[in-house]
């Protein structure tokens, strides 16, 4: 009985303290509300505009060729 | 609209990337402790890498399509595909360096068979370059680095990829990083990881064919002065 009381125990204090973990720091806040949507959009412009400039380029080389 | 057809599997290319650079940075990743929203970096320094195997496997193709048929045009898309595939293996390095200061703590871990490999492999290449401008004739050259290339190959895959397999190394897959294999398979992290590989090696592509058809030009331009 003792034995069994003694493991009740131990397995309790094991499950409290693996519920008191902390988790680890996530930006969860900034990506909801921290406006990294602009961060997000300013890169989507950035890339757009290289693509852009890829386009041209690559046509312009096509009207070389010819 | 002849030129939308040739395109078309650009823009898909730069779609797909467009996604992986937005919703990669949005989408929700494992909350884990040192590499926080770092891993966010596995959408876009593992594929630089997975892109450099690509094009140096492309070169390669050529190189021994060069040997087979000695077509100088071979010799011209092996050497383009090896430029732009060591650009992307150093972008590659220049950004594994940079995350592992903020997990690993040091811009180069030594001790790391996966860095030193990417080192050395970056050397290979750079001595390919070396050995195509020392050779004034053109099919001497194109011969003689198509020969290198297919030394060369073998040799990057085997210390970036091979060697460290079976070494310690701070990098998942390697033999002391098992337990890695768990958040490797991280669904979240699939969703965007794949497209993203496709995506960049597409992008990776492009800019060869851009290099490519530059180099063709230049040539046709210098036998015509001639």
């Amino acid at each position: 009985m003792k034995r069994i009381k003694l493991l009740a125990t131990m397995l309790w204090a094991a499950i409290t303290a693996s519920a008191q973990e902390a988790t680890p720091d996530m930006a969860d806040a900034l990506r909801a509300n921290g406006k990294i949507y602009v961060v997000v959009t300013v890169i989507g412009i950035i890339f757009t505009g290289i693509v852009t400039y890829l386009v041209y380029i690559d046509r312009k080389i096509s009207k070389l060729e010819k | 609209m002849n030129w939308m057809r040739k395109l078309w599997w650009k823009l898909l290319g730069a779609g797909i990337l467009l996604f992986v650079l937005t919703y990669g940075l949005i989408c929700s990743v494992p909350p884990l402790d040192i590499t926080n929203e770092t891993i966010r970096n596995l959408f876009y320094h593992v594929p630089m890498w997975f892109t450099m195997y690509t094009l140096f496997a492309y070169s390669v193709y050529h190189s021994i399509m060069f040997l087979r048929k000695l077509n100088m045009d071979h010799d011209l898309h092996a050497q383009s595909a090896a430029e732009i595939g060591f650009l992307f293996g150093i972008m590659g390095i220049a950004t594994g360096s940079l995350w592992a200061k903020y997990t690993w703590g040091t811009y180069w871990e030594p001790r790391d068979p996966k860095l030193n490999g990417a080192a050395i492999a970056l050397l290979i290449y750079l001595a390919y370059f070396v050995l195509r401008s020392a050779i004034e004739d053109e099919t001497k050259r194109a011969r003689l680095a198509a020969v290198y290339n297919i030394f060369a190959f073998p040799m990057q895959l085997a210390v970036t990829y091979i060697m460290p397999k079976f070494m310690l190394s701070l990098h998942p897959g390697s033999s002391d990083t098992v337990n890695f294999k768990k958040y490797d398979l991280d669904s979240q992290l699939r969703v965007v990881f794949y497209p993203a590989v496709i995506g960049w090696i597409i992008l990776g592509f492009w800019i060869f064919t851009i290099l490519y058809r530059y180099q063709k030009i230049k040539i046709s331009q210098q036998n015509e002065e001639n």
